[in-house]
């Protein structure tokens, strides 16, 4: 068997993603290679290239991937996917918007948000925003698959992988870039955060937001919110946790001002332990939070922040 | 210009599902099914085109047993013209479903197509970009934005780390994210008007499509479940649990 990563990458480094989607792949068993497409992608494939478990990098630097826009990558996969028994991407956006087109060309199903492997064919995924998980299995000669990075722990960073230039240049005339609106921040990645504190509609407006940060800071926490706090305005749809935003898995969750709508907690409920602070105790956050704090987050986030 | 807009009839968001017995699939016996939330705003978007005098006509269409006719009747009650039902009992998964709707683009040869981005039984988010590459057409997903410009769409996408817009000629397909629109609610009147519809049902063999997959399902377990806590009573306590106790901190 041999497997291909597409890499995803984050203003054309290599993003954390990658080394979980590689674990995947270990899990399968069999050769890997990464992918890296893009434009000026010399340092993620170097990064890349570390990762342990990876037998090959290959690169696609071109204007043409530049954005990795889904036209030209999913040719670009289609043109490399052949020997390969498995295709493997994050679940990221971009593994999202790309991989499907491959799986269409190719002529077989995609398995979406894989969190568990059992063997080479056979797969967990969850379904009903994670209130049930399924076990499927594929034959499909090729397999193409989009992987949870939350079910696998990411590889080491001692490898020595080749680096080699694919020469396939897409044609694409049917989209193009327009301009890019990424959010800035210091914090570290809500994905991959070991801390995340986040917002929801209890928050008021976006203002208080602020009360957040200073927890965050002592805790070098990343910031998440509800859709309801995106849907109001108070913060980027970046900041989204939920079955339709981002799913984190921190050692450390917790909700301020979230009431716990099921498909809040799709995004959230395999973080390792949960705080809720809400000033209604019957809210059905507490009915999956470790710690609960009922009273007022106008109160309690200042005490908070002092004391930790 | 004609929209095509795919609607999925899904289990309503609110219901909590149980996994049977047996474990062979989730039960959705007696339980409340209504449209995917992200159709519903994939069909609000076609309707908007339709009343600013970029769209002419609204086509909506639907893969899934009789009883999806229901949501398809929504979709014409929310302003959608005509419907057509390709009606299967088998369980049609995301290839099957993108090239019997491949099919229909094919034959109705729409200028635009909206999808939603996820079905929310499922949460496979793949059906639009499949459909996308089997028509060889460019796509626009997860977007919170669609501005048609003669012979180009402007899709702004929500992407993890932000916004993305990209230009893209038409026709084109676009999938639909939460922040798109907000659904109308449709009204007594238009409910009524919509059974006079016409509505056209096929079946997959009328498109040549072979619906079987070569995914089973094997089983499907409920989550472990997450056992609530305790409740501290104070700031103090919470953080003495969480060093402590949890060692988190
Ligand atoms: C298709 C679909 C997809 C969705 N996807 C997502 C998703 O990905 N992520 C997501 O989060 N939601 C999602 N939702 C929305 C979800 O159903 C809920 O509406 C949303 O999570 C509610 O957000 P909230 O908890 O912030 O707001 P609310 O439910 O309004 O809860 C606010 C809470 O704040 C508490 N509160 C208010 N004031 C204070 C105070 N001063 N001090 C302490 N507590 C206070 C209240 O007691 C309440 O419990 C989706 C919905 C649909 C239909
Ligand atoms: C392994 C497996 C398990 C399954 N389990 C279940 C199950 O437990 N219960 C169940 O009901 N079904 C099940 N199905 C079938 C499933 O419901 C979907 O019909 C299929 O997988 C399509 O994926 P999706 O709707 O998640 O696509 P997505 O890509 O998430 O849907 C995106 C959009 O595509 C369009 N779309 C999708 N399907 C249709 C359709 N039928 N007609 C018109 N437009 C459509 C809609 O616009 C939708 O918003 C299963 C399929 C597989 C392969």
């Amino acid at each position: 068997m041999s497997i291909l990563v597409l890499a995803d990458l984050h203003e054309g480094q290599l993003a954390g993603a990658t080394a979980h989607v590689v674990a995947a792949a270990q899990a399968i068993g069999g050769d890997i290679d990464i992918l890296i497409a893009g434009e000026g992608v010399q340092a993620a494939a170097d990064a890349a290239a570390k990762l342990d478990g990876v037998n090959k990098v290959r690169v696609a630097d071109n204007a043409v991937y530049a954005h990795q826009l889904a036209e030209p990558m999913g040719a670009l996969l289609v043109e490399l996917s052949d020997g390969y028994s498995h295709v493997l991407a994050s679940a990221s956006t971009t593994g999202k918007n790309v991989l499907p087109r491959l799986a269409a060309l190719k002529d077989v199903s995609q398995l979406s948000d894989v969190l568990g492997v059992e063997s080479a064919d056979t797969f967990l995924r969850p379904i009903y925003a994670g209130n049930a998980i399924a076990t499927v299995k594929s034959d499909d000669a090729l397999k193409v698959i989009t992987i949870r990075t939350t079910g696998f722990d990411a590889v080491g960073e001692s490898g020595s992988a080749t680096i080699e230039a694919v020469d396939f240049v897409a044609e694409n005339s049917q989209s193009s870039f327009v301009k890019e609106e990424l959010a800035q921040s210091d914090r570290p990645e809500l994905g991959g955060a070991k801390v995340v504190i986040s917002g929801g509609r209890g928050m008021g407006n976006g203002e208080n937001f602020k009360l957040l940060d200073g927890i965050a800071d002592k805790l070098g926490a990343a910031i998440g919110a509800s859709r309801a706090a995106v849907d109001a305005g108070f913060v980027p749809n970046d900041m989204q946790v939920g079955q339709t935003g981002k799913i984190v898995a921190p050692d450390l969750y917790i909700a301020v001002g979230i009431s716990g709508a099921i498909q809040h907690l799709a995004g959230m409920k395999d973080s390792k332990v949960i705080v809720a602070i809400n000033k209604d105790d019957e809210a059905p956050i507490f009915q999956v939070a470790d710690y609960g704090l009922v009273g007022d987050l106008f109160e309690i986030l200042p005490e908070l922040e002092s004391k930790l | 210009m004609k929209v095509l807009v795919a609607v999925k009839r899904v289990i309503d968001y609110n219901v909590k599902i149980r996994v049977k017995a047996d474990h062979s699939d989730v039960d959705l016996t007696n339980v409340k099914m209504a449209m995917n939330p992200f159709c519903e705003i994939a069909v609000e978007e076609a309707v908007r085109l339709k009343e600013k005098g970029v769209a002419t006509e609204v086509v909506a269409v639907t893969v899934g047993p009789k009883a999806a006719q229901e949501q398809l009747r929504t979709a014409l009650a929310l302003g959608a013209d005509r419907a057509i039902h390709i009606e299967t009992d088998e369980r049609a998964e995301s290839l099957a479903v993108a090239k019997l709707l491949a099919k229909v683009v094919d034959e109705e040869q729409p200028g635009l197509v909206i999808l939603g981005k996820q079905a929310i039984d499922t949460d496979n988010n793949q059906t639009g970009q499949m459909l996308a590459a089997l028509t060889n057409l460019p796509q626009g997903t997860f977007a919170s934005e669609v501005a048609v410009d003669g012979e180009k769409v402007n899709v702004t996408r929500e992407i993890d780390g932000g916004l993305q817009t990209v230009a893209l000629t038409l026709p084109a397909i676009v999938t639909t994210d939460l922040r798109l629109n907000e659904p109308r609610y449709a009204k007594l009147p238009d409910i009524m008007k919509a059974k006079k519809k016409p509505l056209d049902v096929k079946t997959p063999a009328d498109y040549g499509v072979e619906v079987a997959s070569k995914v089973s399902l094997l089983k499907v377990e409920s989550p472990a479940e997450r056992k609530g806590g305790v409740k501290v009573a104070s700031v103090d306590e919470l953080i003495d649990k969480l060093k402590n106790e949890a060692k988190v901190l």
